[in-house]
C-alpha cells in the first residue's frame, strides 16, 4: 500500500510533456538535423565554387560576384552563335549551371555585337564593361573583354625552338596588339632569328583563338583566368617612365604599408642618410 | 475513351510539362523566340521576363546586386501562382514531377506502400530545407539550392545536354520509389515549400462535394499531398491548404463527382486540418 502510494507520488512529480515543451523540442530537433544538413551543403557549395580554371563569357563580373549573380538561365549560351558557351553539367567539375568555355574546343570568336551579354537578365554579364563611348554614344566593344589571359609555354612552343610558326599570332583577332612577334637570336645556329609570340596582357581578351590554333599536340599557348594567369607588381614597383603606371599607385595609403622598420618610419631623404656607421 | 477522360488532367499536365521543355529546347536548337532560357529565368515572346522567385531570393541572400528585369520576372511568377495557380508549378510545370509521378505509380502497382518499413520524414522538412537554402546561400555567397537543384539540372539537361545529370534523376526516382513515398516533392524539395507558401491564398482550388462522396478514399490514395484532403467525406469545402499542387488527380479518380475544380471558398472551414 505504502509502496504504491510512493509510486503515484513520483509519477506526479515527473515533469509533464506540455504542448509548449513538445513544440520547442521539435523545433530544437529540426535545428539539430538542419545543422548536419547545413554543414554538408555548405561544404559542397564551397568546394564547388573553387574551380579556379573556369573561363567565363565576355563581360563577366569578377568570379565571386559572377557566381553570386548568375541565375543559371543559359540565355547567354543560347545567344552564342558558335556554341562556345557551355552550361556546366554534373560531371563537368565546374559550379553547376554556370556558363563557361573551353577554347581548345571552341574559342570565343569575339562577335562585335556580343550577343551573349545584353541577354543576361541579372547583370552577371556586365554590358558596361564591354562598351565604350563613341561620339557620346555607348556602343559595344568586344576588345574590352577580359575573359582570361593567354600564356605561352616557352619549352613546348616550337617557335622558341627556332621553327617558324606564327599560328597563334595569325589567329589573334587583335594581332599586333594582343600578340606580337618578337625577334630573338637563335644561339644554336648562330645565324638565324627565332620569331616568338609575346602576349600583352592589356590587350589580350582571353578569347582563346590562339589556343585553338596552336599546332602542338597540347596547346603551348593557352588561356587562363586572369586572376590565375597574371601576377601583380604591387605598390612598391612603379614604372617611373609611365604616367599611366604612376596613376596606379597615386592613391596608395602609406599607413597601410605592411613592412614597418626603423627606416620606413622616416622619409626617404632622411633614412638614406641615417646609416652613420657608413661614414666612420 | 472513358480511361482517357479519367486521365484528362494528367494528359494536359504532361502536355504542358513536355511542351515547356520543348519550347526551351527549341529556343536553343532552332532559335524559336517563344520561350528562351530555362526555368530559372526566361524570356517569353522575346519581351516578357520571367524568373524563379525562390532563385532570386537565394541570390539576394547571397548578396547579389541584380538587374531590374529579373525582379520583374520574379514578380510576374509570384503573382501568377500567388493569385491564380497556387502550387501548380509543381504538377504542371516542374519536369521532376514526371519522374516522381512515375515512381509513385510503380510504388502503387507493386503495393510497396503496404509492405515497406515506413521511414518517417516530416512534410515540414521542406520548410527547413528552404530556410537552410537561404542560410547556406548567405554563408557561401552562392545560391545554394540552385547549385544542386535537380529541377534545373533536368531542365538544362534537356536543353544543353544531360551529362551526368541523369544520375541525379535516377537517385530521386529511387528515393521516391523505394525510400519515402512522395519523398522528394512532398517532403524535401524547398521549391515546393516555397510555392506552398506563395500559393497559400490562390483562387483556383479543388472543391469537395461531400454529399456525393462514398468514402472510397481513391482520392487520398492517389494524392501526393494527402494531408490536404482532410475534409473528404466530412464537409463540402475547397481544398485550401497551400501544399495542394492542383494536379487534379483526385478529381480524375473520383467516380462519384465529389471533387471538381472551383474557386476558393473563403468561409472558415469547420473541421481542422490534421497534419499527417
Amino acid at each position: 500500500m505504502e509502496q504504491s502510494k510512493r509510486k503515484v507520488d513520483s509519477a506526479l512529480k515527473k515533469p509533464k510533456v506540455t504542448e509548449r515543451r513538445r513544440f520547442l523540442t521539435i523545433m530544437a530537433q529540426s535545428i539539430g538535423l538542419s545543422a548536419l544538413g547545413g554543414i554538408i551543403w555548405t561544404g559542397y557549395v564551397e568546394e564547388a565554387k573553387s574551380a579556379p580554371l573556369t573561363l567565363r563569357p565576355p563581360g563577366a563580373l569578377a568570379e565571386d560576384d559572377f557566381l553570386r549573380t548568375c541565375i543559371k538561365c543559359g540565355q547567354c549560351a543560347e545567344a552564342c552563335p558558335y556554341d562556345t558557351l557551355i552550361m556546366a553539367k554534373p560531371g563537368d567539375r565546374k559550379p553547376m549551371g554556370t556558363p563557361y568555355f573551353i577554347p581548345r574546343d571552341i574559342p570565343c570568336y569575339m562577335c562585335t555585337d556580343i550577343p551573349c551579354v545584353p541577354v543576361c537578365p541579372t547583370g552577371a554579364l556586365d554590358e558596361d564593361s564591354v562598351s565604350s563611348i563613341v561620339d557620346g554614344k555607348k556602343s559595344l566593344d568586344i576588345n574590352k573583354a577580359k575573359m582570361g589571359i593567354a600564356i605561352v609555354d616557352h619549352d613546348s612552343c616550337i617557335a622558341f625552338w627556332g621553327i617558324q610558326c606564327d599560328a597563334c599570332y595569325r589567329a589573334c583577332p587583335i594581332l599586333g596588339d594582343a600578340i606580337s612577334i618578337e625577334f630573338i637570336r637563335n644561339e644554336r645556329t648562330g645565324k638565324h632569328a627565332k620569331l616568338v609570340p609575346v602576349v600583352h596582357s592589356d590587350h589580350c581578351t582571353g578569347c582563346g583563338l590562339c589556343e585553338h590554333a596552336c599546332v602542338t599536340e597540347k596547346a603551348a599557348i593557352f588561356v587562363l583566368p586572369r586572376e590565375v594567369g597574371m601576377g601583380k607588381p604591387g605598390d612598391y614597383y612603379v614604372k617611373g617612365w609611365s604616367k599611366k603606371d604612376q596613376e596606379r599607385v597615386k592613391e596608395r595609403n602609406l599607413n597601410e604599408l605592411k613592412t614597418k622598420t626603423e627606416r620606413s618610419e622616416k622619409k626617404p631623404q632622411d633614412y638614406l642618410n641615417m646609416d652613420e656607421e657608413l661614414f666612420q | 475513351m472513358k480511361t482517357l477522360y479519367k486521365m484528362r488532367y494528367l494528359i494536359l499536365r504532361r502536355i504542358t510539362q513536355v511542351g515547356l521543355l520543348f519550347l526551351y529546347f527549341a529556343a536553343n536548337a532552332y532559335g524559336w523566340n517563344i520561350l528562351k532560357g530555362t526555368l530559372s529565368a526566361s524570356l517569353l515572346f522575346d519581351k516578357i521576363p520571367l524568373a524563379d522567385p525562390f532563385a532570386v531570393l537565394q541570390m539576394l541572400s547571397a548578396g547579389a546586386v541584380m538587374g531590374i528585369n529579373v525582379f520583374i520576372g520574379a514578380g510576374i511568377i509570384t503573382l501568377f501562382y500567388g493569385i491564380i495557380g497556387g502550387r501548380a508549378f509543381c504538377s504542371w510545370v516542374c519536369p521532376v514531377n514526371m519522374v516522381t509521378d512515375l515512381a509513385n505509380w510503380i510504388r502503387r502497382e507493386l503495393l510497396l506502400d503496404k509492405a515497406e518499413r515506413k521511414v518517417w520524414v516530416s512534410r515540414n522538412a521542406r520548410y527547413w530545407v528552404m530556410g537552410l537554402a537561404l542560410i547556406v546561400s548567405a554563408l557561401t555567397g552562392l545560391a545554394a539550392f540552385e547549385l544542386v537543384s535537380p529541377i534545373t539540372i533536368f531542365n538544362r539537361g534537356v536543353i544543353f545536354g544531360m551529362g551526368m545529370g541523369g544520375g541525379v534523376l535516377v537517385a530521386i526516382f529511387l528515393f521516391d520509389l523505394f525510400g519515402v513515398k512522395n519523398g522528394w516533392c512532398g517532403h524535401i524539395c524547398p521549391l515546393g515549400g516555397f510555392y506552398s507558401l506563395v500559393g497559400r491564398f490562390s483562387l483556383i482550388r479543388v472543391r469537395h462535394n461531400q454529399p456525393n462522396c462514398t468514402l472510397c478514399m481513391k482520392c487520398k490514395d492517389v494524392c501526393p499531398e494527402s494531408e490536404v484532403l482532410f475534409m473528404i467525406g466530412k464537409e463540402s469545402t475547397t481544398v485550401n491548404m497551400g501544399e495542394c499542387v492542383n494536379c487534379a488527380r483526385c478529381i480524375e479518380v473520383c467516380d462519384d463527382d465529389a471533387l471538381e475544380f472551383s474557386l476558393r471558398d473563403f468561409t472558415k472551414s469547420k473541421t481542422k486540418g490534421v497534419n499527417q
